[in-house]
């Protein structure tokens, strides 16, 4: 289907979005890869006035080390996440999630910033961001602020964007040699959205996981943290058998959706099942 | 109405366009290169699958104003005067039935190739996985490409020594 109309701009700076942002208000989309945005507009299930394609902004794009920290530039795509070599030497979780999204030609297109402000619950990246311990990093009018991933993802396909607020970067730790990590992606055919997803990085210490960390896609309206496992984890014995065990817990406290992909009672059995891989993997569990 | 300007299998294109015109529709209805196919229109099928800027794109998927400024190969643009390898192969290994899927087939088989030249069976698939067929069950698909991928090392070989 052909999309309803909209105005189109391309701004040349950072400022210019922001400026363009607000004065479009709610009417005002941001357009990137647009692999997310586009198919919605075609389905007119969105149809903004105004579509600000920050696309061009160059500055935006690619990782570089802050202090502990990676900031990854909003515009990065999805190909660049898969062989980057900072991600790959410091936050594998992500550039080992980036090779299971999609297919070729929407990794090329398709952004990071664009996945995480377009929060679809299946999508995989807000589950890893939340795993990783990341944050947000977002311009607007007033400035730059802050925020952790726990608190950017508020409901279905919504975050604490404001209108006028542009996503401009990505803020994950850099995980040192002692981390694991496994991306679990449910799904029956090759380019389809997970059923369910697990991200999980764990910290090894003599032969037992000291900490580990679990986001879940497509657990409930938000990507969660799959905590009562996390707590069963911590100080367990870095065994197969003892992470499936605590990965039994991994559904608690989750309100899954039913569809045609699968019902609740499914997703939390994937969840559970899902999440003692994902450990096993994630500390090197035989 | 935006304008916009793009190089079109080596040839430059300037036109005013609605910025919700899509680049397949672009491609086929403004500059008449109808060798590219409208399949889904959802991104899932990769019929219209073309290069921009040398990597393999949806052109469903892009808006024409996006493109603006771009690179774009499409199926008609990759023959030489002869047929590329790819489309050689295809014929040869008997890679098609109905034929919709090739155009995108192919352009996603050629940026396979830029990114992994010598791929292993699984790559293929794996490279292909953004492109739906519905006739060959992809047997011979994979065959075709990895036989190029064959030729193209052997070639490599043979300059070498």
């Amino acid at each position: 289907m052909i999309p309803a109309r909209f105005d189109y701009v391309r701004p040349g700076s950072v400022e210019d979005a922001v400026r363009a942002l607000a004065g479009g208000g709610d009417d005002a989309r941001v357009i990137a890869g647009g692999q997310s945005l586009l198919p919605l507009l075609r389905l007119r299930l969105a149809f903004p006035d105004l579509l600000v394609d920050v696309g061009g902004l160059s500055e935006l794009r690619g990782v570089r080390e802050t202090a502990g920290s990676l900031e990854i530039g909003a515009l990065t795509t999805i190909y660049e996440l898969t062989r980057d070599p900072l991600l790959t030497a410091h936050c594998g979780l992500l550039a080992e999630t980036a090779t299971l999204i999609a297919d070729p030609a929407v990794r090329h297109r398709a952004t990071i910033g664009g996945a995480l402000a377009h929060a679809d619950p299946a999508g995989d990246l807000p589950a890893v961001v939340l795993a990783l311990g990341g944050s947000l990093l977002i311009r607007g009018p007033e400035g730059e602020r802050e925020v952790r991933a726990g608190d950017f993802f508020t409901d279905y396909m919504t975050t604490s964007l404001s209108p006028g607020e542009l996503l401009v970067a990505v803020r994950v730790p850099r995980l040192g040699g002692d981390w694991g990590f496994r991306y679990e992606k449910f799904r029956l055919t090759a380019q389809s959205w997970a059923i369910v997803g697990v991200a999980a990085v764990a910290r090894r210490s003599n032969g037992h996981v000291a900490e580990a960390r679990i986001g879940l896609t497509n657990m409930g309206s938000v990507p969660v943290r799959a905590t009562a496992a996390e707590s069963a984890a911590a100080g367990a014995e870095a065994s197969a058998a003892a992470l499936r065990e605590a990965g039994s817990r991994a559904d608690e406290g989750t309100s899954p959706p039913s569809d045609l992909r699968g019902s609740a009672d499914y997703r939390r059995h994937l969840a559970r099942v899902l999440t003692g891989r994902a450990l096993a993997a994630a500390a090197g569990a035989s | 109405m935006n304008h916009v300007s793009m190089r079109i299998d080596g040839v430059r294109y300037d036109d005013d366009v609605e910025p919700r015109l899509l680049l397949v529709h672009y491609l086929r209805e403004v500059a008449g290169r109808t060798g590219t196919p409208v399949g889904c229109d959802t991104s899932n099928c990769g019929a219209c699958t073309v290069l921009m800027n040398g990597v393999s794109v949806k052109s469903c998927s892009v808006l024409a104003v996006q493109a603006d400024g771009a690179e774009i190969t499409t199926i008609q643009g990759l023959a030489n005067g002869e047929w590329h390898p790819l489309q050689r192969a295809f014929h040869e290994e008997h890679a098609l039935q109905c034929g919709y899927c090739t155009p995108g087939m192919i352009m996603a088989a050629a940026d396979l190739l830029r990114d992994n030249p010598r791929p292993s069976e699984q790559e293929v698939r794996d490279g292909l996985e953004g492109n739906l067929c519905r006739c060959t069950g992809y047997q011979n698909i994979v065959r075709a490409v990895l036989r190029v991928a064959g030729e193209m090392a052997g070639e490599q070989a043979g300059a070498a020594s």
